[in-house]
């Protein structure tokens, strides 16, 4: 084909723009490298070196990592530009705080161990992979590499039979998702003849799409919604969150989200652009049942890790509203959404991890009883994270559902805009009983006092101080996702 | 001169809270006199404001206007009017008393309490001094966070659930506000509320607006048969929290109907008058009957204020029946005129009255009205003050309570004799349950070892309550500054409400 023969040459110049994932993956045979010489006697050597190595990869990043347009790489295989550019700086600093959170956690429990950072960074290089996928190869890779990475994540205290039962509920279901994205993938490469997303969307004609690509869209659309967390296709999410140690809790629930926005982008937005019309009609009904089953459920939920898988299930209904408009400006309200909603997750696990000690998780919910007395600082911060994330300005989340309901009103979605609403209002109710609990309520004596972990509470302060500033004055943010996604 | 004026009004008091807050319950003696000090300053910095407000023009004085928000074109825009001029000054002015009641009776965790108000103080100004609709919102749903804190924290022993009450009633009706906002927004590409008051829209979309806005204005005003979670709150807030509850926050809903609903949808404020006239005479008559059998004294004055407020929104949607009856929008205004000296009024009045009844509270521990009577004997002052803020809100002439309902039952006969009649059932039922109230509470012998054992008013309490009574016989004497201050702007808005928006 003549694309392939007017594919330059490898040059660096060809090839700069792949920086982060070429550095990324010599980066983390490095640590594995140094991990296994450095024996039982440095731990915690290991987990420093993967943070070293994320703060590096974010300025060779931002040095190298520019595009000023998009390019493709790779014999098409490989997309670099500004959304994935963006995403990757993001994805080093996002996994460099669940470090810095973990680390205290991790190494109370005796698994501060140096495949924890290692194995974060490969999840990591599969979302990399998957944002500036190009190619259904490449999709299929990334996510694959990336939930290879997370199985062995959940399971990583082995001795632990809830995270081995989530890990394997988790590896069984998203075997079957797997599966449904390829079906659907190999449909469309039958229909189109090709595995490019630029050539599929050039292929794909808008109006009479034949039954063949709609029958592959149902498939890649299913897929699509298991990743999220959509119902009804969310029923590992729960148990996941609930039986991962924390901090991989932390991990799964705030940096993959970065990969799933761009693997609904590439796939639907991209590659599916001319049948928008149909896979947005298929998401409207998982939209609001997702915002009305992880709403409600959320409700009767007396664990807070699980309460919060629930509250990540209403949070992806208005991503997937986002979707839903199916105009640049929709995706960007969605981009946006993902952005903020992992700003204030980050802390709110955050929270949960400096609240536990050893021989103890803070995840019920009763273990917040008072815990304004006990650790005022700790309370203000997660007050700031629930009212966030309930909605209620000056913090950011209050921006986030405002760029949802305006894109809604502008494609005349005006029932969903009803039901967005409506939802938010019932989910201010469980955030509203987590600053209960902390401040109203009086401590339960047993609960032992969190400890102190100065350098991370440093960083945790300044998760906070963001989620209010960029609260206060949201215009730079939303300029950016705008811009990226023009 | 006055550039940032406005700006310092809002941003002094949350500046001076989050002072109050650092300082910390450890230095509670300098933090106590840095949030008096900051609430004094504050409403010695409106005096300015009401000496230069022109009183010739409609038009928005002392405004700030930078851009916020490009992408949404949102402007960080602050003005005033002489409709919310007034509700700022007495946003300030209450405040002060609300620091000094707080002063010792205070005891778990005061830094907090005092920050709690001084921040509300700030976004309740920004609330009335918004000129952009996302700037507005912005302010109007940040104060639910101190408030729910303050009902939750220093309130009474059922105050988890009022405070959830409070919050979710008010969210509800907030978000469907919102959700208004933003199509008003797609619509005409701007968030100024000017915009949104310029813009033409059909009858079918005014009306589902106006009902959008319905919701978020009568949860907050509040208005029959959404006020149930006043009385909770009320009840369970500390005196303070009442005190601005009772004072400002209610004001919002008013000053909402005002600001929005009437100039933004006219012409379904015409058509849908009928549901707020209604809704209004049921909270005047049925609220004042629920009111005569509250054995709980913040509880009464709690149902007080729901009938008073019907009032203000009876005042601003009479006018489509006078303007229709007589032609005349001078008497639309006179309602409306009643409407805004009514705010006022209940703001000093129910203020005063749940200090008086934090007064007794501190003492005995007790709202119920079985357990007083005859404080008199043992607080000759307090019940002296008590006596006249009891009168005042049962609307006697020279008292501020009379002039508002005097001004609205005027207007309303010009609509219809009708609402004239049970608007004026308040001036026996609201008689009825003060008096009553006093009766009971203040005079007759004294009726337990408690109350022989009162001891009468501190210089603290005396100087608030002192604060306050001027205040109500001030403008109850001598209404003129008030009305002048805002006739143009009352002018300019029946011009506005009586204008048609439809599109041609």
């Amino acid at each position: 084909m003549s694309a392939i023969i007017a594919e330059p040459a490898l040059t660096w110049a060809g090839v700069a723009p792949a920086t982060p994932e070429i550095y990324l993956a010599a980066a983390l045979c490095a640590v594995l490298l140094v991990e296994a010489f450095a024996g039982e006697k440095r731990r915690g050597l290991a987990d420093s070196l993967t943070l070293l190595v994320l703060i590096g990869g974010a300025l060779l990043t931002a040095a190298y990592g520019h595009v000023s347009q998009r390019t493709t790489l790779f014999h098409g295989l490989y997309v670099a530009d500004e959304l994935g550019y963006v995403l990757k700086l993001a994805g080093f600093l996002i996994v460099a705080v669940t470090l810095v959170y973990s680390r205290a956690y991790l190494d109370q429990r005796d698994i501060l161990r140096g495949e924890y950072g290692v194995l974060c960074l490969t999840a990591l290089l599969g979302i990399f992979v998957l944002v500036s996928a190009n190619s259904l190869i490449t999709v299929y890779i990334g996510v694959e590499l990336l939930a290879l990475s997370v199985y062995a994540l959940i399971a990583f205290d082995r001795d632990s039979g809830v995270a081995a039962e989530a890990a394997m509920k988790y590896f069984v279901l998203s075997a079957i998702a797997s599966g449904a994205l390829l079906y659907g993938m190999s449909i469309i490469y039958g229909m189109t003849g090709s595995l490019d997303l630029d050539v599929i969307a050039s292929r794909v004609s808008a109006g009479h799409a034949s039954l063949g690509v709609i029958f592959g869209l149902v498939f890649i659309v299913v897929a699509v919604a298991f990743k999220l967390g959509a119902v009804p296709f969310h029923m590992w999410l729960p148990d996941v969150y609930q039986g991962a140690p924390t901090s991989v809790t932390l991990f799964i629930s705030t940096v993959p989200q970065l990969a799933y926005f761009s693997l609904t982008f590439r796939l639907l937005a991209h590659g599916l652009a001319a049948v928008t019309a149909e896979w947005t009609q298929m998401l409207v009904p998982l939209a609001v049942l997702t915002l009305i089953v992880g709403n409600f459920v959320a409700i009767a939920q007396s664990n807070l890790k699980r309460m919060l898988a629930y509250s990540t299930i209403a949070n992806v209904g208005f991503i997937l509203l986002g979707f839903v408009a199916g105009t640049p400006a929709g995706y960007s309200a969605a981009l946006y959404y993902t952005l903020v909603y992992i700003l204030v997750v980050l802390g709110s696990f955050g929270v949960i991890l400096m609240a536990s000690r050893h021989g103890f998780e803070a995840d019920s919910l009763d273990d917040y009883k008072g815990l304004y007395a006990r650790d005022p600082l700790l309370a203000i911060i997660m007050m700031a994270l629930m009212f966030s994330t309930a909605g209620v300005p000056p913090f950011i989340g209050f921006w986030a559902k405002l760029r949802i309901i305006q894109e809604l009103w502008a494609t005349q979605h005006s029932v969903l805009v009803i039901i967005a609403a409506a939802a938010s209002v019932v989910g201010a109710f469980y955030y509203l009983r987590i600053v209960k609990l902390m401040y109203f309520d009086a401590p339960a004596s047993e609960v032992p006092r969190p400890i102190r972990h100065s350098g991370a509470r440093v960083v945790l302060g300044l998760n906070a101080a963001a989620v209010l500033a960029l609260g206060l004055l949201p215009g730079a943010l939303l300029d950016l996702c705008a811009r990226i996604l023009h | 001169m006055h550039g940032l004026a406005l700006s310092v009004l809002v941003w002094l008091p949350i500046g001076a809270g989050v002072i109050v807050l650092l300082l910390g319950d450890q230095r509670i003696g300098l933090a106590r006199w840095v949030a008096l000090g900051a609430a004094v300053v504050t409403f010695v910095l409106t005096l300015p404001l009401i000496a230069a407000f022109d009183t010739s023009t409609a038009a928005f004085q002392f405004i700030e206007h930078t851009p916020w928000i490009r992408r949404f074109d949102a402007y960080y825009a602050l003005g005033v009017d002489g409709i919310s001029l007034p509700l700022v000054v007495l946003t300030a002015f209450m405040t002060v008393p609300v620091v000094i009641a707080g002063w010792s009776v205070i005891q778990t965790r005061p830094a907090q309490y005092f920050a709690a108000f001084l921040i509300m103080e700030g976004l309740m100004i920004g609330v009335f001094s918004s000129l952009d609709a996302l700037l507005f919102y912005f302010f109007w749903e940040a104060m639910l966070i101190p408030m729910f804190l303050i009902i939750g924290i220093w309130g009474g022993p059922r105050r988890v659930y009022a405070t959830i009450k409070f919050f979710l009633y008010t969210f509800l009706g907030s978000v469907l506000m919102l959700v208004a906002l933003i199509y008003l927004y797609v619509k005409s590409g701007h968030y100024s509320i000017a915009a949104f008051q310029a813009l033409p829209l059909s009858q079918f979309e005014q009306r589902w607006i106006f009902l959008a806005f319905f919701a978020a204005f009568a949860v907050k005003v509040p208005m029959w048969p959404v006020h149930t979670w006043l009385p909770d709150a009320h009840v369970e807030a500390p005196t303070g929290g009442s005190v601005i509850l009772a004072a400002i926050m209610l004001k919002m809903g008013g000053y909402g109907f005002l600001r929005f609903s009437l100039p933004i949808t006219p012409d379904a404020s015409r058509e849908l008058d009928w549901l707020i006239i209604a809704l209004s005479l049921v909270a005047v008559v049925y609220i004042g009957f629920v009111a005569l059998v509250q054995t709980d004294m913040k509880k009464l004055i709690a149902y007080s204020s729901i009938a008073h407020m019907g009032f203000v929104t009876l005042g601003a949607f009479i006018a489509y029946d006078i303007v229709t009856n007589t032609g005349s929008l001078q008497g639309a205004a006179m309602g409306l005129d009643g409407a805004m000296v009514q705010m006022i009024s209940h703001g000093l009045v129910s203020g005063a009255l749940f200090l008086c009844v934090g007064v007794m509270y501190d003492r005995l521990h007790s709202r119920d009205i079985a357990a007083y009577g005859g404080v008199i004997n043992t607080m000759p002052r307090f019940a002296g003050f008590m006596v006249l803020f009891c009168l005042a809100n049962s609307g006697l002439p020279g008292t501020s309570g009379f002039v508002g309902e005097f001004l609205v039952i005027l207007a309303s006969f010009k609509a219809s004799f009708w609402y004239a009649l049970l608007a004026g059932t308040t001036l026996v039922l609201g008689a009825a349950y003060t008096l009553w109230l006093v009766k009971r509470v203040i005079f007759g012998p004294i009726a337990n070892a408690g109350v022989a054992s009162l001891q009468d008013l501190g210089s603290r309490e005396f100087l608030v309550l002192a604060m306050l009574a001027l205040s109500v016989l001030a403008l109850g004497v001598w209404p003129a500054p008030l009305l002048d201050m805002m006739r143009a702007s009352i002018h300019h808005l029946v011009d506005q409400a009586v204008a048609t928006k439809l599109p041609l």
